[in-house]
């Protein structure tokens, strides 16, 4: 018997609320959107760790501007403080080295890290996901009782389509949503949020498209500067107020 | 002391099926840890002294390693792995996070790092006795 399983939600107790920051598809802005979100419920004075489960392409580290970064190893794993978070990636370990890793192993990696992190006492924990609807959502929902989703989609149709399946799989499985983001905004349209309400979730904020994010990415003053951000700190204090 | 984390699971584990088969106290606690993850015998056993509850009173720890076998998915080659080839960082990550072996290890016939951790990853309870 693998007994790994049987501590994850003890590690993951005494964190108020777990936050998945997910989307049915890649490129939408999960990153940004879970790093900026965990940084401003940080700055709001809340005690907040963010684990980056893109186990393949991290890159919540680039974002932050943070790098060798070392766990402590203190009964399990401490992760490091880094801008105010508890900070967990698989980046500690894998460096700058490619992670090539199968379905099976992301399992396994994932579940190697909620078994021994020692996060301690948190208001919230965010997750920034990988996108799609495979292991890493697949694994949190069977392991992690009280996990939450927040999910992220672009104007595209493209976006929508699969945002749209994603939302109606955790409503099936009865697994609850924060609501949705509406990231790199090029226009006034609504369709999105008219069709975001008819799925029956929230839709909690538009986020224009911003030129200056690119330009912010490595350094946190930057990225709280960036109209981003601003539309986060609204979804931060919808997020509180839950 | 990774190790206390993981004696945490294997305790927590096998009081589960303690209940579960309705075992009263415990007698004997079989477990197998991979050579890939590295795990100090000792330490996990001093772990799990420490941590062991009253029903695991007189219970003894069997601990024994299990070689890893590394199976490549392109060519089929099967291999063992050996830590003495990786730098003292490589081998502390392995044994954080096992599956970042691939982001080190090569076969070594073909060079894929596309392979199967078939035997040998972490710690298991392979089996536990006790008194009803």
């Amino acid at each position: 018997m693998d007994p790994r399983y049987t501590v994850i939600n003890k590690r993951l107790k005494r964190i108020s609320r777990i936050i998945a920051v997910s989307s049915g598809k890649g490129g939408v802005g999960k990153s940004l959107v879970a790093t900026t979100l965990a940084l401003t419920l940080s700055r709001r004075g809340c005690k907040v760790g963010l684990f980056d489960l893109d186990f393949t392409s991290p890159s919540t580290h680039l974002i932050m501007g943070v790098k060798n970064l070392q766990p402590k190893e203190e009964k399990g794993i401490v992760p490091p403080v880094t801008k105010g978070l508890a900070y967990m990636s698989l980046i500690h370990f894998s460096g700058d080295q490619a992670a090539p890793l199968r379905g099976a192993d992301i399992s396994n990696a994932l579940i190697e890290l909620l078994s021994v992190t020692q996060w301690g006492e948190l208001d919230f924990l965010v997750i920034d996901m990988p996108p799609g609807i495979s292991d890493a959502v697949l694994d949190l929902i069977r392991l992690v009782k009280r996990i939450e989703f927040l999910i992220v989609t672009t104007p595209s149709l493209l976006a929508f389509e699969t945002v749209k399946k994603q939302v109606r799989l955790l409503q099936d499985l009865k697994v609850p949503i924060i609501g949705v983001v509406e990231n790199m905004k090029m226009n006034s349209a609504k369709n999105i949020a008219q069709e975001t309400e008819k799925l029956g979730t929230k839709y909690l904020a538009d986020i224009p498209f911003d030129a200056k994010v690119e330009e912010a990415i490595g350094d946190v003053t930057k990225l709280l500067d960036t109209t981003l951000a601003q539309r986060i700190r609204a979804v931060a204090a919808n997020v509180i107020k839950e | 002391m990774h190790e206390w984390a993981l004696a945490e699971s294997v305790i927590t584990a096998a009081q589960q099926i303690a209940e579960k088969e309705k075992l009263r106290e415990i007698k004997e606690v079989t477990i197998k840890i991979g050579e890939l993850q590295q795990v100090e015998k000792d330490i996990l056993r001093f772990a799990l002294s420490q941590l062991k509850p009253a029903s695991f009173k007189n219970a003894t720890f069997h601990i024994s390693k299990a070689k890893t076998k590394l199976k490549c998915r392109v060519c089929e080659n099967t291999w063992l792995f050996s830590k003495t080839k990786l730098s003292e960082d490589t081998a502390e990550a392995i044994h954080f996070v096992p599956e970042v072996a691939h982001a080190y290890i090569r076969c070594p016939k073909c060079g894929s790092p596309d392979f199967e951790i078939a035997e040998g990853r972490g710690v298991w309870l392979e089996n536990i006795k006790g008194v009803r």
